[in-house]
């Protein structure tokens, strides 16, 4: 048994220790937010936040999950109105849908450590988040938006 | 064939009754067209009995909110939002008020598949007529109410309002009023729609009704659902793509993977496969450790020593045999007409095998309860895959529900039922719900391709240097063929044979050429070896690469510019002349967005430095009666390693009129940079009968830092609407080859344009 910490919840957890930690989230505890893509680390769909840093799920233990704490798609805020997710509906971004999750963590893991990316700051945080429709225009668009909007939010 | 193919996705619906009324009290207003003839009864009566089509119709709810019901599945085009603008705008519903579900199919919904950049082309007619039929009756009933003549009565913003401004909701009249009334087809016919200019809904910006549930999470897709008792399922492949047998199993290793259960053994009836063991397990973990681990004696069957390289050159001499294919397109007598040309010119274009690779693996939940098989997975041709899994099983197909759920990517992959199969296999043999999931090696190994395809171009120019003979052999493995549905296959011209037509739309251009013939030639061995699939843009995607490349040689050699040398071609004369609805002007539609393309890049005017070039190319993709004119010009340099860099992509297209126009934008930019893709990074390779590329790190999808410059310009001519999906992917790979040749003055003609094969052509 396992303490795994998600979303600000405590969840018991019956896998190995060495079981995905995307499948932990998407299987097991049936969040299905965080998406399967490539399982070896190559496209970010998986992408949740482990101790507010984006991770991929698909590479990251059980085990090694339960020291810190998860946040996925659905933890990101409450309401699902993070600066990021209004940017994403404002944008129009989502084609299928399926990598946007993962795109939205990633981006967030960004503007926490970087209020203001230029354009090659995005390119190099999102290089390795594959969008198969290819909305990476829209994406790069998105990004630039929720930031100026969570900047102009810390000035007031 | 397309033509038909068309007409029966779009629903017959023009020879049927339209029904306005109430199914039950308090069930709000259905609006549908009729199954049968309402011969006695009213419209509620006859659409609460279930007598109604649900290829088109929508629902008023007593709360006022329209809800469209689509049949087309959502992957990622947003097409129920363009097609619920269509209803709005005739029904003057606020756009607030407008929903969108995905219904369940059943039997009687006819032909679902989703695809060929026809959604929005097929339907918008009729939606726009059963949009105006609702308003209508709301008038009718409001006229009712109020003791108003319905003439001084209109709508607006889901309000009927009279003369005095006294006005009622719909949701009011829904609620309150009886609403019950038939349109004859003829009468619907005979109702006067908008003109363009009194659009307030089509052709603006209206936000996509999916887009909040794609980034919070709560979208479902196939992947996303869970039934009670279910186990996991996960196919152990063998190292062929198709043919090999299961001789013998051994599961001793898997029986140390906690959570197995059990493998199951079994030939496939469809034959999607031959066979497939599948290993099953409590979660999925488990089942792809024990899948990894089972030992299992494959016979290999008769694929196992074919190859890339084994399929061209069989391409190559059933090209060299005349005797081979059948006639597509015949004009003239080209074979004549090669021998008297001033110049003569012979090349040979080749494509690789390209991977649809969803971002969502192929995945499916499936289950059998009281006599109905229920399926749950992304599906683009519900009316193919739902009998297959009832072969499979051995059930009527009417036994199968395919509930309809967001697809993670279609792109052509998911017209196939290759993860629905196997998983109501599994589930029947271990008599539980099954979810079966694809890892990605599995996904990529065992696509259904883009084919590999050869094909070789003969062209002449006469002594004016107009182009005066071409022709077009296109080797391919025939996609639609191994669907087995002979109503999509056509005759050839001569009638001597059945042809795969998706194999070579697009070479029967809008050029006008003297003499012109295409011969379509089914490679055998890349159909057995490669089970091919329609992959967005199909068969536009190579007809278009070897025209517009090869084209452009020919203007080279002719020392003509490549745009005044189209330009000639393209005078919209007879066969090219174009005929309503779809192609109306026909090739002048061409003329204009080459001339805005050539305006917008600069082509031909710019300043470039050394190594720097320009390309331009032309498409009417996707085929001959649905063309979306395409106009495309590339900006890229090559360095001295045979490196193309792609600086921007111009492309200006002709969509007829725009219905929603952020969603053409979405389409375009996804489209190019899709054909970006392909033109520079995508390529499978088969050896020993298997494909070499696993994961996202051999096969390359372009990421962002990836992407160029990208300047998209939508002409909105006011004509019938035109498919967006697909068009501009046709156009980027031809224009990156001429602006290669244009930099550098080699001709790479085999995709994709890697530096090898450039540099390998500069130093030739």
């Amino acid at each position: 048994m396992t303490i795994l910490t998600i979303n600000g919840f405590r969840r018991v957890v019956d896998m190995p220790d060495d079981t995905p930690l995307l499948w932990v989230i998407r299987e097991h505890l049936q969040m299905t937010g965080t998406k399967f893509g490539c399982g070896a680390g190559l496209c970010g769909a998986c992408t949740v936040h482990l101790n507010g840093e984006a991770v991929r799920s698909c590479q990251t233990s059980l085990s090694d999950a339960a020291a810190g704490e998860v946040t996925t798609i659905e933890g990101l805020d409450p309401q699902g109105e993070h600066p990021l997710q209004r940017a994403w509906v404002a944008e129009q971004v989502p084609q299928c849908g399926w990598c946007q999750s993962g795109q939205i963590m990633q981006a967030a893991s960004l503007l926490q450590k970087n209020a203001n990316p230029t354009d090659a700051q995005i390119v190099k945080a999102m290089n390795g988040n594959l969008c198969r429709c290819m909305t990476y225009v829209r994406i790069k668009k998105a990004i630039k938006r929720a930031a100026a909007d969570m900047r102009k939010a810390k000035e007031i | 064939m397309s033509e038909t193919l068309a007409r029966t996705a779009a629903g017959s619906t023009n020879r049927r009754q339209f029904l306005i009324g109430s199914i039950a009290a308090g069930a709000g207003l259905t609006c549908g067209f009729a199954l049968m003839p309402v011969l006695e009864g009213n419209a509620g009566e006859a659409l609460a009995a279930g007598n109604f089509s649900p290829t088109v119709w929508y629902t008023i709810d007593r709360g006022g909110i329209v809800t469209v019901h689509i049949t087309k599945s959502e992957m990622g085009q947003h097409v129920g939002t363009a097609l619920a603008q269509a209803v709005a705008e005739e029904l003057e519903a606020d756009w607030r008020d407008m929903r969108i579900d995905y219904p369940d199919p059943a039997e009687r919904w006819g032909l679902m598949v989703t695809g060929g950049s026809w959604s929005v082309n097929n339907t918008f007619d009729t939606l726009s007529r059963c949009g105006a039929a609702g308003r209508m009756a709301l008038i009718d009933a409001a006229a009712a109410r109020m003791g108003v003549p319905a003439s001084q009565l209109h709508a607006a913003n889901s309000r009927v309002i009279g003369p005095s401004g006294k006005s009622m909701s719909y949701a009011e009249l829904v609620s309150t009023g009886k609403l019950d009334k038939t349109y004859t087809p003829d009468e619907l016919k005979t109702i006067q729609l908008k003109k363009r200019s009194e659009y307030k809904i089509v052709g603006k910006p209206v936000q996509a009704l999916d887009l909040p549930a794609k980034t919070d999470g709560t979208a479902k897709y196939g992947m996303d659902m869970f039934v009670p008792g279910m186990v996991y399922a996960k196919i152990a492949r063998p190292p062929v793509r198709y043919g090999a047998k299961p001789i013998k199993v051994d599961d001793s290793e898997a029986k140390k993977v906690a959570g197995y259960q059990q493998f199951v053994s079994i030939p496939d009836p469809t034959g999607t496969a031959v066979a497939y063991v599948i290993a099953i397990a409590g979660n999925y973990p488990a089942a792809m450790e024990a899948a990894r681990v089972l030992k299992i004696d494959w016979d290999l069957g008769p694929n196992k020593d074919v190859s890339s390289d084994s399929i061209i050159a069989h391409a190559k001499e059933l090209v060299a045999d005349p005797s081979k294919g059948l006639s597509f397109w015949d004009i003239g007598n080209a074979t004549q007409a090669l021998q008297t040309a001033a110049i003569k010119h012979e090349a040979v274009y080749i494509t690789p095998l390209a991977v649809h690779a969803p971002l969502e693996p192929m995945n499916c939940v499936a289950f059998e309860r009281e006599g109905t098989w229920h399926i749950y997975s992304g599906s683009q041709f519900q009316t193919r895959s739902g009998p297959l899994c009832a072969a499979a099983v051995g059930v009527k197909p009417e036994q199968v529900l395919i509930h309809q759920v967001y697809l993670g990517g279609g792109f052509g992959r998911r017209l196939e039922a290759d993860a629905m199969v196997p998983a109501v296999l599994a589930s029947k043999a271990v008599g539980k719900p099954v979810k079966l999931i694809y890892d990605r090696p599995e996904d990529i190994q065992n696509d259904f391709f883009r084919t590999i395809t050869y094909q070789r171009m003969q062209g002449g120019v006469d002594a004016e240097g107009k182009l005066s003979v071409l022709t077009q052999d296109v080797c391919s493995a025939w996609a639609t063929k191994r669907w087995g549905i002979p109503a999509f296959l056509s005759d050839s011209t001569d009638k001597k044979g059945k042809l795969d037509s998706f194999s070579v739309n697009g070479s029967d251009s809008w050029y006008t050429i003297p003499n012109h013939h295409v011969r379509a030639i089914e490679n055998d061995l890349a159909q057995a070896a490669t089970p091919s699939g329609q992959f967005r843009s199909v068969a536009p995607a190579w007809t278009f690469w070897a025209v517009e490349s090869f084209t452009d040689e020919l203007a080279h050699m002719a020392k003509k510019d490549p745009v005044e040398f189209r330009l000639a071609m393209l005078d919209a004369a007879g066969l090219n002349a174009g005929s309503a609805p779809n192609s109306v002007g026909g090739a002048k539609r061409i003329v204009e967005v080459l001339k805005v393309a050539v305006e917008k890049s600069g082509y031909g005017k710019k300043q470039l430095p050394k190594g720097h070039g320009q390309g331009i190319a032309v498409v009417s993709s996707q085929e001959r009666n649905t063309p979306t004119w395409t106009a495309g010009v590339a900006e890229v340099s090559v360095d001295k390693d045979g490196k193309v860099t792609l600086h921007k992509m111009t492309v200006v297209i002709d969509v007829g009129t725009v219905v929603n126009p952020d969603g053409v934008r979405a389409q375009m930019e996804g489209a190019t940079l899709w054909g970006i893709s392909l033109a520079l990074y995508e390529q499978a390779t088969m050896r020993h009968g298997e494909i070499q590329q696993t994961n996202f790190d051999t096969y390359t999808p372009l990421r962002m830092a990836q992407v160029p410059e990208l300047d998209i310009h939508v002409l909105n001519t006011g004509n019938y609407p035109a498919g967006v999906g697909e068009p501009a992917v046709t156009v980027v790979a031809p224009a990156i080859a001429n602006a290669v040749y244009n930099a550098v003055g080699v001709r790479v003609r085999t995709l994709p344009l890697t530096p090898e094969r450039v540099r390998e052509a500069m130093k030739a």
